[in-house]
This record gives structure tokens, sequence and C-alpha cells, in this order.
């Protein structure tokens, strides 16, 4: 909402002071400023002129010669660059020396060989708008009879002001308004607020001859009020009015229209206006729309309406506008109208939302409507000021007013308890300081006589306004945010993370460590990119993507990982190794809602081979203390099928480890290997662990047994370790594989598996026959669970 | 008698010229151990008479304990030197950096995983605990819930991504961290103290300063007499130890649909000018009770406010796209 000061003191002329110090006081209503611009500081030297003549420039085809009369006798020739103007036509004209707001000082110049003795201005020259196309032409906008030289100020009826563009809450349909903003700031100044009020005496025929309105359905609309005028005004607005309006971004369009802005803004009340001899029966019906009814807005569209829709229908019952959204093309003034009826409604709020919504249709009336109006005298007071300004401009207006009620907002007192409040707010405000709060922006607030608190008539310009924190909030807001006294509350539990966030920091941690970059790519892919990595393509679609190529939800962090991967390589940052911990959305469980959104981890090495992954999984698993991490060989989706495996913790499927697959890669653009991780990361953190129980450390020598077996390809390294560690027995300290060799002295088919054991005891030094028996028994062992011989 | 003497001092010479620690054992052997000169001597004294025993035995005690001096002393020098020609073999010149076959190299955490356990840490030291919840809404936890019917002016300025499940508008991706609040009072009684970091999303085109995903912090505390003042007070010590001591805040009236009192809150800046951090309010009584929550009985407030944009303040980064490119050259700056 933006409001001129020169507006809001013509309803609390106390309103004055420095501009900034003025801002101050609105944010801290709540009436946040977005934006501060002091207007209508019009340079000295810019006047009005008359276009005498046009020339072309002799010596120059995007500038041509202007004669211009600058009303001091003698005739000024301008070079200018724009080609809008015509002869008569009267534009702002800075004289040499003047100072432009941009800073430019106008000289007297020559361009081509031909002299300038000035500048005609468009309007962003001057800082009256953003039109940069061409010479402001002032010939409807300067009062009649207005002589060149004329200083443009003056001539424009402008005046040093200042402008503001507030950001107002929904809550707060009454700050739509000039009026509105001027009742909160007259509270936060102290000064009176004195709203205007304007009457004009009937010329016209009486109404009730002229036009008849029934409310159908009451729970639409709570007020309807309805005045008839004949021979509304036609053409353009005054000049003030043009001006106020385009200085709050109205674009003024005709009397009747601009009239009608003018209200909305100034008073917080939407109008709608029919051309009565085009409404059948010049008869007004408020109802729902049945299904399927349809009209053509005035802004030229069909529309389909739905059942619950607020309508005005006419005579013949048929729809001939929107109620509070849009008015109807059938019954649009025009320059044959004659009578005129003005529509002032108090419409449902939750009924105008779902229709403004469903339509898709948003108007300035929407909006104040769809807040909630205010349904009190207001809405006679706005009828007055659009009569006043109708007849003005020569309308004639018919005797009496039509006012109908539907239901309206009950406002019986309300009981609101001091003591509540002050313990929301953690004041102690005495009754009397809150009632002169409430009272001092239109509140009702008497005193109750049994010292329970207050009884607070909400007015009917708040309709948000209802309840007992609602006032709270009002006594808050005028007592001043700032001078509530700051409290810290006192929690009576220790904070902290939960075993599963520190976990995860701890994973972090460790993937850091282990020169990782943590990635967080958007969650969203294209359509078919899960099938590129070679996944089910059933990721759950948006309705309203920002982009169609993030249109589905992740089923799984590979698209994203690739995609970082191949980003850097084609910046040529090599090979890179990035993680990333984050949501995936599966499809949604039975009789679930909502999908089945899991918190994965994902590591791409890129370069490296599937033992990197490996060994990563196997930092994690130690880190977290993870019992019987297994490495499965399998076929996955999206993996190298001869370098993948299953990521199985106590016994169950958790993930994948191994490479991305070399098709998948290269459909993803990335280059060389991709060494990969992926694992459920709630269900891991969340599952079994080891406890991590002391083991004496032992104070006698170990001994080390080196043995290398040949092992047939088909049995894996880990099931030689399991026979090794079964057959080792207590004795055994560790297993650790240091060489794994195919080649000469190697059957085919196999490959040679070399193992270092360490063998120590707690309580004494292990002799040699000790040793030698446990040595023989893991060869033998080894050789009847795996078949691995021991090679010689 | 004096030949003990004379191979004490013998000894001596011989140990001081020994050239590594093998020659000194030999030499130690030859005139301490077995069938050596001093132990032979020492047999012998036996057949000594009592009156020349003690005589003998004492030139022959000085005599040896000659000869274990020199040996300790030869090997001590020895062991020296030794130590001294390792050192010598082995010296590196640390400022030769040649290529290594395992380089050591540290990853980096996302600027926003850093901003975002930073904030974690705070609001952990001030009792907090953190709670977390689904990316994917519903309606009601992301709206209604919240006091935000379907007919709400408020909806609309949310920008939802609506997501193809249920009836349409039912499942969304959540249009700011809120939803958890409930889900923590639906689940738990109060008093309840949390913060829920997590991801948002709005229909927003990226550029510079917008991604249709980003994050946000939320801040609940429901309790018996929780304050307007508390909440003040609480978003001022949350200021001041996250952005520093110097740092103010103040509260300004705003609205939303979920708190009342509400209010946005900015920090100052060193130029004394304000910037504008987030939302806040007293807990909506409709919210409460939405929860089984007695709004007479607690009261609670509540803040939220973009975690991102502390990333972007803190490094003075120009473009948030960077966030989702992942390009290691920007991720290796924190």
């Amino acid at each position: 909402m933006k409001v001129l000061l020169s507006w809001l003191r013509e309803f609390a002329p106390g309103i004055d002071g420095d501009p900034g110090a003025l801002s101050d006081v609105l944010s801290a209503l709540g009436l946040t400023v977005e934006e501060m611009t002091v207007t209508g500081a019009m340079p000295g030297g810019v006047v009005l002129g008359r276009v005498l003549d046009l020339r072309p420039h002799p010596d120059a085809d995007r500038i041509q010669l202007v004669d211009v009369d600058d009303g001091s006798g003698s005739t000024l020739q301008v070079c200018c660059g724009a080609f809008n103007m015509a002869v008569g036509d009267l534009v702002p004209l800075a004289r040499v020396g003047t100072v432009m707001p941009s800073g430019l000082e106008i000289a007297r110049r020559k361009l081509r060989g031909q002299t300038s003795e000035g500048m005609c201005c468009s309007e962003i020259e001057l800082d009256m708008g953003a039109d940069a196309e061409g010479i402001m032409i002032l010939n409807d906008r300067v009062a009649p009879g207005a002589e060149p030289g004329t200083p443009l100020a003056e001539a424009l009826g402008l005046e040093p002001d200042v402008l503001w563009d507030l950001d107002v809450g929904a809550n707060r349909p009454d700050a739509l308004s000039v009026m509105g903003v001027a009742r909160d700031l007259a509270a936060g100044l102290g000064v009176a607020f004195e709203p205007p009020d304007w009457s004009t005496p009937a010329s016209g025929p009486d109404i009730s001859a002229a036009a008849d309105v029934e409310i159908v359905d009451p729970t639409l609309c709570g007020r309807f009020v309805g005045r008839v005028l004949r021979h509304a005004p036609a053409g353009s607005s005054p000049p003030w009015m043009a001006n106020r309006l385009t200085a709050l971004g109205q674009r003024p369009i005709n009397s009747i229209v601009d009239i009608s802005n003018y209200v909305m803004l100034e008073l917080g009340q939407p109008s709608h206006t029919f051309d009565l001899g085009r409404v059948s029966g010049a008869q007004i019906r408020v109802r729902r729309a049945r299904d399927g009814e349809t009209i053509i807005t005035l802004d030229g569209q069909h529309r389909i309406l739905a059942s619950g829709d607020g309508v005005i229908a006419d005579g013949d019952d048929d729809v001939i506008g929107i109620a509070g959204v849009m008015g109807g093309a059938s019954t649009e003034i025009d320059a044959d109208t004659t009578d005129v009826l003005v529509e002032m409604a108090w419409w449902d709020p939750p009924s105008i939302s779902r229709t403004a919504k469903r339509l898709n249709l948003s108007s300035e009336a929407a909006t104040r409507f769809r807040r909630g109006a205010d349904w009190g005298y207001n809405v006679e007071r706005c009828m007055n000021r659009f009569v006043q300004l109708a007849v003005e401009q020569g309308a004639e207006v018919a005797h009496g007013m039509i006012d109908e009620r539907g239901n309206l907002p009950d406002r019986r007192p309300l009981r609101v308890r001091t003591s509540r409040v002050n313990s929301l707010l953690g004041t102690s405000l005495s009754a009397e300081a809150m009632a002169g709060h409430l009272g001092s922006i239109g509140f009702g607030a008497d005193m109750r006589d049994d010292g329970a608190g207050i009884d607070v008539t909400i007015p009917t310009w708040r309709w948000d306004t209802e309840t007992e924190t609602d006032v709270s909030e009002e006594v808050a807001r005028l007592h001043g945010y700032e001078n509530i006294e700051r409290t810290v509350p006192t929690a009576n539990e220790a904070g902290g993370l939960s075993t599963y966030q520190k976990d995860r920091r701890l994973v972090r941690e460790v993937l850091v460590g282990a020169g990782c970059c943590e990635t967080q790519p958007m969650p969203f892919v294209a359509p078919g990119a899960l099938a590129a990595v070679g996944l089910a393509e059933d990721g759950i679609t948006l309705v309203n993507p920002v982009d169609d190529s993030e249109s589905v939800l992740r089923t799984s962090l590979l698209p994203g990982q690739l995609g970082a991967v191949a980003y850097n390589q084609r910046h040529f940052n090599g090979d890179v190794r990035l993680f990333e911990i984050g949501h995936v959305y599966l499809p949604a469980l039975e009789g679930q809602l909502l999908p089945d959104e899991r918190e994965f981890l994902a590591v791409a090495l890129s370069g490296e081979e599937a033992p990197a992954a490996v060994a990563v999984l196997d930092l994690l698993a130690e880190a977290l203390a993870l019992p019987a991490v297994e490495v499965r060989s399998a076929v996955l989706p999206g993996m190298h099928p001869t370098r993948s495996a299953e990521v199985v913790v106590a016994g169950r499927e958790r993930g994948a480890v191994g490479e991305v697959d070399p098709g998948v890669l290269e459909a993803c653009g990335v280059s060389g290997r991709v060494a990969w991780l992926q694992i459920d990361l709630q269900e891991v953190l969340e599952g079994p662990r080891t406890r991590r129980r002391y083991r004496p450390v032992s104070k006698y020598p170990p001994s080390d047994v080196d043995l290398a077996f040949v092992v047939p390809d088909d049995v894996a390294a880990v099931q030689v370790e399991r026979a090794l560690r079964a057959s080792a027995g207590s004795l055994l300290d560790r297993v650790e594989l240091f060489d794994s060799y195919r080649g000469s002295g190697v059957p085919e088919g196999s490959r040679s598996l070399a193992y270092r054991l360490r063998f120590q005891a707690p309580d004494r030094t292990l002799t040699d026959a000790e040793v030698a028996e446990v040595r023989q028994r893991c060869i033998d062992e080894t050789y009847r669970r795996t078949g691995a011989t021991l090679r010689s | 008698m004096e030949g003990y003497e004379q191979a004490a001092a013998d000894a001596a010479e011989r140990l001081a010229a020994a050239a590594d620690l093998d020659a000194v054992a030999g030499i130690e052997r030859e005139l301490l151990g077995r069938g050596s000169q001093f132990t032979e001597a020492k047999r012998k004294l036996g057949e000594l008479d009592p009156s020349a025993r003690a005589e003998a035995g004492r030139l022959l005690n000085d005599a040896r304990g000659r000869v274990e001096a020199a040996v300790a002393a030869a090997r001590a020098r020895l062991t020296a030197s030794g130590l001294a020609d390792r050192y010598a073999a082995e010296q590196l010149d640390l400022t030769e950096r040649l290529p290594r076959k395992t380089v050591l190299r540290r990853g980096h955490f996302h600027p926003v995983t850093q901003a975002r356990d930073r904030l974690e840490d705070v609001f952990v030291g001030m009792g907090y605990t953190v709670a977390e919840g689904p990316e994917v809404e519903s309606a009601w936890y992301n709206f209604e819930a919240l006091n935000i019917p379907d007919w709400h002016p408020a909806r609309g300025s949310f920008d939802t991504i609506f997501v193809n499940l249920g009836e349409p508008e039912e499942v969304m991706l959540r249009s700011h961290t809120s939803p958890v609040q409930i889900r923590v009072m639906e689940n738990r009684k109060p008093p309840i103290y949390i913060v829920a970091p997590g991801r948002t999303f709005r229909a927003d085109t990226a550029d510079a300063t917008h991604l249709p995903a980003f994050n946000q912090i939320e801040g609940l505390a429901v309790d018996r007499n929780i304050t307007m003042g508390d909440l003040a007070g609480t978003i001022d010590e949350f200021v001041r130890a996250f952005f520093g001591r110097e740092v103010k805040s103040r509260l300004r009236p705003s609205y939303f649909p979920f708190t009342e009192p509400s209010a946005e809150f900015d920090i100052s800046r060193p130029d004394g000018s304000w910037l504008e951090l987030g939302g806040c309010g007293m807990v909506h009584p409709n919210v409460l009770s939405n929860c089984g929550i007695d709004p007479e009985e607690w009261q609670g407030f509540a803040f939220g406010f973009g975690i991102d944009r502390l990333a972007v303040m803190r490094h003075e980064i120009d473009d948030i796209r960077e966030f989702v490119n992942n390009d290691v050259r920007f991720l290796s700056q924190f």
C-alpha cells in the first residue's frame, strides 16, 4: 500500500515531522516501510513549454529541432531525441541552468551544428515516473489556461510530498487505505484522527423507482449499499486526482473508474458500477452460482463458474458480475450510459477468496474483500465520497440509498482479561493503559465494574480481529514492542543433539577427513533422469515445478552426484571426491499419503575403482561401530555388474557399494570410473551398534604368520578370511590380506591371496610349538572349508 | 699385583680406540669374561694369606672397576656417534615439496551445513533440542494446523510447489519449517524447547538470490507463562551469541497466521542500519489447540529464518546458485 503524507494529513493534520522519523513510527506500528520517496520536488527552472514548430535536424536522423515557447517572449530552439510531440502540445521544458534530479546541469550546447537551448523532459528525467519513452505531454494534466513559462510544479499542482510504500499484513484490511494508515499513524504519534465526511444533496429522482436489490444468500453478502447517478462524468479526471492516483501506482483511466479507485485507495471500500440501463429489470439479485453458469468478465474473458461462487444476477437471473472479484462486460459503462448504479458491498471473505483463487483472478477489490472490508458506517462514508466526487464532475444523484443486509460478523463486546494480556506479553499494564491504547485506534474499551478486565468492542474495519489474543496484539503494537522488557526463559531440560544427529555429524567428519567435499544438489531431477542412471522411473512428480527439468523427486542420490561429478569435470576440476547426505522420496507405503521419505548417504569418488568405495564403507563402519558389515557381490541397478555389491549391515540390506556402470557414466557425461557408495543412513544409524567393550591389551610379544593360499575365483576372499578366523581360535589377534596375485605359478581360474595372521595370548609368550600347531590348523581348516590350498 | 694396574691402563687405551660396539664387547669379554685375567686373579685370591688377601682384593677391585668404567664410556661414546650417523643419514629438507603418492587433503563441509551446525550449537547451548520432519508434507501440517485455512490470503504468498499425491493441493513440498512445530507438539507434551532446521521449497526461479530449494531454521518454546518478553529476550540472546556481543536486535509488528502477536526481527549492522532476519511471534492459540495443547494452560513463542542467507552473509557469496552447483573450487573455500 502506498500513501502520501499530504493525503494522510487530510485525515490527521497533526501528522508532521521528519519523514525518516515518521517512517520509524510506521514500521514500529507494523506498517513496514519498504520504501520512502520524497516527491514533487521539481527542480527550479523546469517550466511549462508549448511546442511551436517541429523540424528535422539537417544533419541527424535521430534528433529533431523543436521551437518552444517558454513564456519569455522569445522562441527557444531545442534539439530533442523524442518524436511523440505535436505542434501545440504542452511539455515540460528544463531551461538552461536547471540541475536535473540526476545531477545533470542543462547547458546551452550545439548538436551537429544546431543550438539547443534547454531540454524537453520525459517522466523519468523529472523523476515523476518510469516512462523513458517519450516527452511528457501535459495538455490534459494542467489546469485550463495554464500559460507557457509557468513553473511546472505550479502548473501540475505539485507540492513537495512524501510517498511511502508500506508492507501491510493480511490481517490489516483497514490499512489498505490512506484513512486506515492515518488512523494508526495518528495513534502512534498521539495526534487527533479526524476523518472528513462528505455529503451531497440529491438532485435526481427517487432511487426506489430506479433499482431494486435482493440479497438471496445472506451468507455471501453481509451488506449491499447502492446509489444511482445520472449523467455520470465521462472523460478524464482532474489533474489533482490523476496525480494522486499516479503517485499511488494506479493508472488514471476515465472519470468514473478513477473515482472508484480513488475512493478505494482513500477509504478502503471497493465499488462497482453498473450501466443500469443494461441491467435487466433494473434488478440485482445476490446469490451463489450454479455449476456451469458462465459470464464474460470486464477483461473480456469467458469464465465458467462453480457452485459456491458469489454472483450478481439481474432480473432475468442471468449472471452479470462475479461478486467482489470482477464485474461483467454486459453491464459495463460506456459513452451511451445514462444511469449508473454504484455498488458498495461487504462480501464473505472466504467465499471471495475461494472464487478468486479458483479463477486465478485477482483484483484490487478482491484483495480487500478477501481480507475483510469494513461493513460499518464507512460504507456510507465511502458512498458519500463517491457521490461528492461524481457530482463535482457534473453528475446528478438520485434520492435515497439502497441498504440491504445479510449476515454480518458479530461485534458484541469481547471480555478481555488484563491479566491474560499481561501474561502473554510479559508486561504489567493497567486496564486503563490498555483501554487507552485500544481507544486510540477506534476500539471500544469499557472497564468492567467487577475489575476483571475490559469489555472491548472491535471496530467493523478489523474483520480479522476477533479474540482476546488479537486484542493483545493491538495492545502490544500501541504499547510498542520495544517497550516490552526482555527476559529469557529457562528450559528445565538440557539441550542437545540426538544420537542420530551426533552420528550424522560424525559421518560428515569422517568423510571430510577422508578428503571428500560435501555437496547439496537440488532434490529434483528431470523426467528420464532416473532411467538414465539405470533406476526405475518411478519418482513422484511435481504439479507446478519451477522448471520442467526439475519436475521429479529423486529416489536415489545417484543422479545428483553424477551431475556434480560431470559439472566438475566440465569445469576442468579433474577427479573429485564428493558426498551428500540428503532425502530421497520413495513411493508412499500402503495406506500412507506421504512418500516414503528417507535420509540417504552417498559417496562418489571419480577416477577411483570399487575398492576405494569399500574402504570408505569400512572407515564409516569402524567410526560408527556398525556390527557385521558385509559386502555381498550383486548385480544392482545403475551399478557396474561385476564390480558392485550390496551393503549388508546386521543381516539387512542397507545400500550399495562398488562402481557406477560405465554405460550410466557415459549417459551422464562422466569420463573415467566412479567408485560409489550409497546407504540408507537413517536405517543404518537407527539400527544396532557394537558396544565398544574393553579388551585388555596383551603385554606379551605377538607372533606373525604369513600364509598365501591359491584360491579359486568362485571363492570370495571373505570366505577365506572367515575360515581363518574360525580355525585360528582365540589366539588370533588379527588377519590382514596383504597381497592378491594372479600370474605365473598360480593356476588359471585362481588367484593367490596372502594373509598375515597375528597370534597373541593375553597372559604369556606363545611357544613356537603352539604357533606351529595353530598355523597348521588354519591351513587344514581353510582347505576343508573353501578348497584354498597353501601356495608352496 | 702391579700387573692389574697395567692391564687396566692397557684396556682403557684399547677401549678408547675401539671403532664399534662389537669391538667393545670383544675387549670386555677378553678382560672381564670367563677365564680372563681378572676373573682368574679373583679366583686365586683365596690361595693367598689372609693378611695379604685384603690388600690384593682391594687392588684387584680397583683395577676391575676402572676397566668397567672404560667399557661403559666406550659404549656411550659409540652409541651417541651411531645415532648421530643415523641422523645425518636421514636428513630431509622439508621445503622440498615433491609430489607424494598418498596425498593428504581434507574435504570440506558444505557452507550451508556449517551455518546450520553453528546455529544448532548456539540453540543447544540455550537448552534446545533439534527436531526434524519430512520435506514432503500434507496440507494439514504445512497450512491448516498452522491456522492457514484453504481460503486464507496468506496461502498465496507461499508460492507452494505441489506434489502429485492425494487430492489436489493436499500434498506439497513444505514451504517452511513450521510443520515441524506441529509434528513435535502432536507427539510431545510441553515443556517444549526445540529448533527445527531443514530444507524448504518455493516456486522461485533460480537466480543469484533465489533457489527453489533452500534452508530455514524454526524455533519453538512452549511452557507455562512463556511471554513475548521471553521471545524478545531469546532472540536477543541468540543474536549476540551467533553474530557477536555488539549486535543488537529489535522486533517490529508483523503478521503471520500462526503467531499472535507476530513480529519481524532485525539485527543491527555496524553502520547503525537494521537488517531484517526473520519472523517470530507468540504461538497462536488455535495452533496450540490444533495440537491438543490447552492454550489457557500453556503459552509459547516461535521464530524462523533462513540459513542460506547467513552463509551468504558470512562468506560474502554473490551468487546463491553456487550452493547447488557443487563445484569443488567453490566448496573447498570453506
